[in-house]
């Protein structure tokens, strides 16, 4: 069931387009910033809420890169991998976190305090190579570095 | 000083709409208090030779004179803004967003009255935070100052502007995908004609203007298109967003004149190459543009005289390709970005860059041979435009068919030598996959 802020999120939230389903995106962001990624049960609460098919929600829940239909944990490092920074070494940031959690892209640690995604270019390519933590940005990421960047992220 | 960026610092700070107003901020609109019609500030965008800054540089007056006007018009017609700056390499909408946020609710005010279109959306992509959280402030200051919500004053004209974050898809970029995403559907782009300025958003007339395109047209109205004419080397209006990314001494941004070569932002403004590398090419905004190499870095960039054998500027945030970085590897990353990005829609886009992926690998990985060349060049046929039912496709073979062109003995060397002469990298590659 939705909560009563999410419930409230989502009205404001439709209140922008000139047709309810106008917001299925907002909606699935909405919730997941408080769930963290979008269940079934999730979805269902949604799609009656926007007055769709869950089935036509979750058309558009598995299209977009940034809705998750599968759990991740509380923090998200997102690695660049377009050319700026493949160019200016991502792989290494890659290696070093795969090293120091044992995590490969695409995974979560045991403990449940990090997800590591790929991710299109984040539009920081003056300061390549690139990452994104949960929404904080960090440029010119040294892979001995990683560490010291990973103690805000408990 | 340029106009666009002329009060955005670079210690990443941002104005405040008292700020704004104190620099002119929000002073185009006295001139529409003042009787200019809406026809009045189309003939002059017009006059001012504006090319839409998002790479595709479709005149901007060109544009809105298909979109209907006069009493007859339906309504509500649509503005959006296009800030799904999604292209690799390229960052100029975001120094702008970040920067100076009221510029772009000024910007499409204007449009929306030249147009007389009465809402508008910001379609901003979903990684840029801070450009949301300064919008957001910005819309909110405009709304509680009367910019927005309200009839300007002496006029009958009131603008609502949205902000949405979209959850990221390249393809969100192309501008019928876009409203579809809008729409709360699958970005897949729709079939053209009828084309959003006549049946866009929800049906209505759209017009779909790039983040930098719009930031022009408060300038162009305060200081006329003779003005803006100037501040271009060429015969296109303006300055543009430039941009350098890879092994230079300084990546970075600039605002600088049309017209501008690429050797002057490579060697000038990015200070050069880094230590111990050399210059092979460069992309010279976002990849869905061709390679160009020394012979070409004297070329005035803009959109009208780019010389249409060597390719298209793009974005104008170029992307530096040195020698210790490997062609094939270069190209390889591109073309899984773009297979990665296929909606899906059409088989060409959705079968064919995949294929084209794993053909590069293969040369990577030393088990390629001359017929996988002839089949890499039988691909930029079967996915150039015309093919397929958007330009993403047509897009990704830019820099493929280039880099079979300027670079070709380093694909060859990748037969001959059985694997990737910049072989550490050809090791690291494997983990992408």
């Amino acid at each position: 069931m939705l909560s009563d802020i999410e419930r409230r999120e989502l009205e404001e939230a439709v209140q922008h387009y000139s047709e309810k389903r106008g917001a299925a995106i907002d909606a699935l962001l909405t919730v997941q910033r408080h769930r963290r990624w979008i269940s079934d049960e999730s979805l269902l609460d949604i799609a009656q809420f926007l007055e769709m098919t869950a089935e036509d929600l979750d058309s558009i829940a598995t299209f977009y890169n940034l809705v998750f239909r599968k759990p991740v944990g509380r923090h998200v490092a997102f690695v660049c991998d377009s050319i700026s920074c493949w160019i200016m070494g991502c792989e290494q940031i890659r290696e070093q976190l795969k090293k120091h959690y044992d995590i490969d892209v695409g995974q979560t640690t045991r403990d449940g305090r990090l997800t590591v995604l790929p991710i299109a270019c984040l539009g920081h390519c003056e300061r390549a190579p690139a990452m994104m933590i949960d929404q904080d940005v960090y440029g010119e990421v040294a892979p001995d570095k990683i560490d010291i960047i990973m103690n805000k992220y408990k | 000083m340029y106009p666009l960026t002329q009060y955005i610092s670079r210690d990443g700070t941002s104005r405040l709409l008292r700020e704004y107003v104190k620099g002119g901020g929000y002073r185009s609109l006295q001139r529409l208090t003042a009787g200019m019609a809406p026809k009045d500030v189309q003939r002059l965008v017009g006059e001012s030779g504006l090319r839409g800054r998002g790479g595709g540089g479709f005149p901007t007056g060109t544009k809105w004179s298909f979109v209907p006007m006069g009493p007859n018009a339906p309504k509500p017609k649509y503005i959006v803004a296009n800030g799904d700056e999604m292209e690799p390499g390229t960052f100029k909408d975001r120094i702008l967003m970040e920067g100076d946020p009221h510029g772009l609710v000024e910007g499409m005010i204007m449009a929306g009255y030249a147009l007389d279109a009465e809402v508008g959306y910001i379609f901003l992509r979903g990684e840029y935070h801070l450009s949301a959280q300064r919008l957001n402030q910005a819309i909110a200051e405009a709304y509680a100052a009367g910019y927005l919500g309200k009839p300007l004053p002496g006029t009958t004209f009131r603008f609502d502007l949205h902000l949405h974050s979209s959850a990221g898809r390249y393809i969100c970029g192309e501008e019928t995908a876009l409203i579809n995403a809008l729409e709360g559907k699958r970005a897949v782009p729709r079939a053209k004609p009828p084309f959003p300025q006549t049946v866009g958003l929800w049906g209505q007339p759209t017009v779909v203007q790039n983040i930098e395109t719009l930031y022009n047209l408060p300038h162009i109205v305060n200081h006329g298109a003779a003005w803006y004419r100037s501040l271009s080397r060429t015969q296109d209006g303006g300055t543009k967003m430039f941009g350098v990314s890879g092994r230079v001494i300084r990546p970075g941004w600039w605002e600088l004149p049309l017209g501008t070569t690429a050797r002057e932002l490579l060697e000038q403004h990015a200070g050069g190459m880094a230590e111990g590398v050399r210059f092979r090419g460069l992309l010279p905004g976002g990849i869905s543009t061709a390679f160009m190499i020394e012979e070409h870095l004297d070329f005035p960039l803009d959109f009208s005289s780019f010389p249409q054998e060597v390719g298209r500027l793009g974005t104008g945030t170029m992307i530096i390709m040195d020698d210790r970085t490997c062609p094939v590897g270069f190209v390889l990353n591109l073309e899984k970005f773009f297979a990665r990005e296929s909606c899906g829609w059409c088989t060409p886009c959705r079968e064919g860059l995949p294929w084209v992926a794993k053909l590069l690998m293969a040369f990577e990985e030393g088990r390629a041979t001359s017929d996988d060349l002839s089949l890499l060049e039988m691909h930029t046929k079967w996915l150039a435009p015309g093919h397929t039912f958007c330009g993403l496709a047509p897009g990704a073979m830019a820099p493929l068919q280039s880099a079979l062109k300027y670079f070709r003995e380093d694909f060859e060397r990748h037969i001959t030598t059985g694997g990737c002469p910049w072989s550490t990298k050809s090791a690291q590659l494997r983990v992408l996959v």
